[in-house]
């Protein structure tokens, strides 16, 4: 086929851009994937008991605060990692704004706790689990983030969807935050952390396969 | 002074493209086409100069660009420079092409000018090599048909819903799935 042939059959037709754009399009992902999450949430690990009293505890929405401010800044870069061309600075300073502000309220518990206390705050009860929760709860998120991703087109897909899968992670958590009892800053700065950061890398891992367009 | 030239002409170049192809996204064919052709010239020039040790590549290449261009391209926003979007789905195009055949060594310029897309012109085309009517063939009948009828005979989509048997819909799904499949296909990967 020659390359006007081509240039009249892509003409050809309807040229226009039908669907809702990129932000509602992770939005509607994003929201129908944490359903799916609080669904799991629910079904395996239930609300945790005393959650409204905890709702009174200034640490429950730093908590909250933490993972749902770092979920706006990975669809800040989810948006910007889908679009060819579309600048990234800011981006890295975006993500590791939530991130530093937990690690200094981490930093300053710690100091300003019981020497014999400082190893409960890290690891409180749950740590071995508390990953792998949040790594299963982002499942239904990363598919249908992932999916929308597949259809945008990441001139760096590695990164996309590293992006893509800590969106998911850190929806995850903040869905996680209503079954979780840990009021650790420490902790949380720890092991949600590594909890988000598994979906992140299995992202980054199927992006340079899966995001190549 | 040749500095200002070249960027006014650049400037110039620029609002045409990006009228032309928000014109061609508000549903003007015309517009669209001509927004491509001018566009195929320009990916032209730009690749050559990149790909002087595989000539042949070229062509090829240039197709593989306005497939891509043309599948995503909902994910141009209007905000932001047209040269910009282009300028990275080529070099992405490209460094994909050279990662493929992992022959690094032919990036003998830097890729990194967003002006230089648009600042040279190459109307000529060589024959493309790889014969996409070929790679067309080759779809699922649920997206080959939809293209062959709405693409390539120019019937409407209700004319060839009636054709095919197929829903409204389903057409413009095969449209939009067959063209991406394409661009799979290119890559060697379907």
């Amino acid at each position: 086929m020659k390359t006007d042939d081509l240039i009249s059959m892509l003409a050809k037709g309807d040229s226009s851009v039908a669907g809702p754009p990129a932000g509602q399009r992770y939005a509607i992902a994003g929201g129908l994937g944490a359903v799916g999450a609080a669904l799991m949430m629910l079904v395996l690990l239930q609300l945790r008991h005393d959650l409204l009293q905890a709702l009174w505890l200034p640490m429950f929405w730093v908590k909250i605060g933490f993972v749902a401010s770092l979920a706006g800044a990975s669809l800040f870069a989810v948006l910007r990692l889908s679009r060819p061309g579309a600048s990234l600075d800011g981006v890295m300073l975006i993500l590791a704004l939530p991130v530093l502000a937990i690690w200094a309220i981490a930093a300053f518990s710690l100091i300003d706790a019981d020497p014999s206390e400082r190893s409960r705050l890290f690891f409180g009860d749950t740590w071995m689990v508390c990953p792998l929760l949040i790594a299963l709860l982002s499942t239904p998120v990363y598919l249908a983030v992932f999916r929308v991703m597949q259809d945008m087109a990441p001139t760096r897909p590695r990164v996309a969807g590293f992006a893509a899968g800590l969106l998911s992670g850190a929806i995850a958590a903040t869905v996680y935050c209503l079954h979780c009892p840990e009021m650790g800053a420490p902790f949380i700065g720890f092991w949600y952390l590594l909890g988000m950061l598994v979906p992140a890398l299995i992202g980054a891992w199927q992006g340079s396969t899966r995001l190549r367009w | 002074m040749q500095r200002t030239t070249r960027e006014e002409g650049f400037r110039t170049k620029e609002d045409r493209l990006k009228t032309l192809l928000m014109r061609g996204l508000a549903g003007e064919n015309a517009a669209y086409q001509m927004f491509l052709t001018e566009l195929s010239a320009h990916l032209r020039a730009f690749l050559r100069r990149r790909l002087i040790q595989l000539p042949d590549e070229v062509e090829d290449l240039v197709q593989e660009a306005l497939l891509a261009v043309h599948n995503q391209r909902h994910t141009y926003d209007p905000g932001q420079p047209l040269s910009a979007w282009v300028h990275a789905i080529a070099r992405y195009k490209l460094v994909d092409l050279l990662r493929r055949r992992a022959v690094h060594e032919t990036l003998n310029d830097p890729l990194d000018e967003a002006m230089d897309v648009f600042s040279n012109s190459d109307t000529e085309a060589a024959e493309a090599r790889r014969d996409l009517n070929k790679l067309l063939a080759d779809l699922p009948d649920q997206q080959r048909l939809p293209i062959v009828h709405t693409k390539l005979e120019g019937l409407s989509v209700k004319e060839t819903a009636e054709l095919t048997g197929m829903s409204e819909s389903a057409i413009k799904v095969g449209v939009h799935r067959g063209l991406k499949a394409l661009a799979l296909k290119i890559r060697g990967f379907l």
